[in-house]
């Protein structure tokens, strides 16, 4: 049986992790390609909403990378985002979803290295979790 | 509203095909019919608040089938045409093998089917019971509750045979629907219970035919804080320390709950209730459903992230994890409707 392939969607702000992304290309640094780059103006407008669907829609495992905190072109965006997200998490762990199947982290506009090894660390995090099947609850049994 | 010819049963009309004249127009009312599921009689009892307003109701409907409130039988509304109601309002969500049997039987009878409050449109409180299992709901209800004496361990099963009797029950599902998981509806009528000015307008529009397009939600798609008694007191720009819940703290009666840092649900629900809640000085839970068409929990944790007041790491971890039960907070009413819940089950549901 071939290994699984997670499927990761990460959405990544315009300023600093979508420019780390291309600085990262530039320098012909890899990072794996299940990794499916959304972008968007600034981790504060990623609704947990696109989370959602992104997972409903086939995806294993879903970042959202934003600026370090005080680094956020729009000065507080990244700070929404982390408050939104960490309730998200403990939203999604009630809901049967592994917490770690989602990550929120920071990816400055120079740090293409850094791109390269929150993006691998997480893929391979999910990949050793196995696909995601929506259960909807902790304890269902499968019948 | 006029008789479709397309909702007539296939095969009942005798009348050859090229008529131009009029239907025979006996002066017949429009017949309706409520139905509950997985409910609590509270949307019941809703219609029958409508008091005196029933009268002008029964005026323009003749309501046939309503097991809670008169005496017609299933194989009445089996005897019907298909298609000869002009509208089913169902209530209560879709749990069980004769829930499903009911809903699918009205869908085939009425022109009209509208999911009658939350837990029709988007599972209610009956749908929280898919946070956990058929089994361990029936081990604590029926073995392990300190209320319970079962030393037998008896359970409720589909299937009995005694002196040669075999007794059967209904299946109950694993997973709580809500009604458009099973059945295609055209209206939905928000609220726990709706309110009985919102039956008298919907049951007004759909008599006059005067309804918006198929698939709308029966009530305005605004937030509860737009016309919030209490919106004055919000200021414009305002920050949460600590989320507090309505038992921990005595609350200020004419201050937004928000501000106070009592978690409302008022910025990602529906308004339309007539803020019977907040007049009562309790906090928002959501009844009405998610404004837009969005997550309900999304909505709302979208919007809490704008108003707390942390900043690092570990406050955020703190506030976050205060919560004491966020599905249960965000999803009161709309578990089945949540994005990432119970999938629809093609072994339960057809």
């Amino acid at each position: 049986m071939a290994e699984f392939e997670p499927t990761v969607v990460a959405f990544v702000c315009n300023w600093c992790s979508y420019a780390a992304a291309d600085k990262a290309g530039g320098q012909r640094l890899p990072y794996p390609s299940n990794v499916r780059l959304v972008r968007v103006m600034c981790s504060g407008r990623v609704d947990p909403q696109f989370v959602m669907d992104a997972f409903r829609e086939g995806a294993d495992g879903v970042m959202v990378l934003g600026c370090h905190p005080g680094d956020c072109h729009y000065r507080n965006g990244n700070m929404k985002a982390l408050r939104r997200f960490r309730i998200f998490e403990t939203l999604l762990a009630q809901l049967g979803i592994e917490p770690e199947r989602f990550r929120l982290d920071w990816v400055g506009a120079g740090e293409a290295e850094r791109l390269q090894a929150v993006t691998t660390s997480f893929t391979e995090s999910v990949r050793a979790m196995g696909p995601l099947t929506l259960t909807g609850s902790v304890d269902r049994e499968v019948a | 509203m006029p008789a479709k010819k397309s909702s007539q049963a296939p095969g009942a009309s005798h009348e050859p095909r090229q008529v131009a004249k009029a239907p025979q127009r006996t002066p017949v009312k429009p017949k309706i019919a409520l139905y509950w599921c997985a409910s609590c009689g509270g949307c019941e009892e809703a219609v029958v608040d409508l008091r005196e307003k029933i009268l002008d109701v029964v005026n323009q409907v003749d309501i046939v089938f309503w097991p809670c409130a008169l005496d017609p039988k299933r194989a009445d509304v089996e005897a019907m045409p298909d298609g000869s109601l002009a509208v089913a309002l169902i209530n209560g969500a879709i749990r069980s093998s004769e829930q499903e049997h009911m809903v699918r039987l009205l869908r085939q009878k009425a022109q009209l089917v509208v999911a009658f409050g939350a837990c029709a449109w988007t599972g209610g409180i009956p749908a929280l019971a898919n946070l956990t299992s058929k089994t361990a709901i029936f081990k604590r209800s029926y073995l392990e509750s300190p209320t319970v004496v079962n030393p037998q361990g008896v359970v409720p099963r589909e299937e009995h045979v005694e002196d040669g009797h075999r007794l059967e029950l209904p299946q109950l599902y694993e997973t709580v629907y809500k009604l458009d998981d099973v059945i295609p509806v055209d209206y939905y009528l928000p609220g726990c219970p709706p309110t009985p000015e919102l039956i008298a307008t919907a049951l007004g529009a759909i008599v006059s035919g005067q309804l918006p397009p198929r698939g709308s939600v029966l009530g305005p798609d605004k937030a509860l804080c737009t016309d919030c008694p209490r919106n004055e007191t919000k200021p414009d720009v305002f920050t949460i320390k600590d989320l507090k819940r309505i038992h921990e703290v005595q609350a200020n009666p004419d201050e937004c709950f928000l501000t106070q840092g009592i978690l409302c649900m008022g910025p990602a629900t529906r308004t339309g209730c007539g803020h019977q809640c907040i007049n009562g000085n309790m906090p928002c839970t959501g009844c009405f459903g998610s404004v837009g068409d969005g997550d309900p929990a999304a909505r709302m944790i979208a919007a809490l992230g704008g108003v707390l007041e942390a900043e690092q790491e570990d406050d955020v971890r703190r506030m976050a994890g205060s919560l004491a039960d966020p599905a249960g907070t965000f999803y009161r009413y709309s578990m089945s409707a949540s994005l990432l819940g119970r999938q629809r089950d093609s072994k339960e549901v057809a």
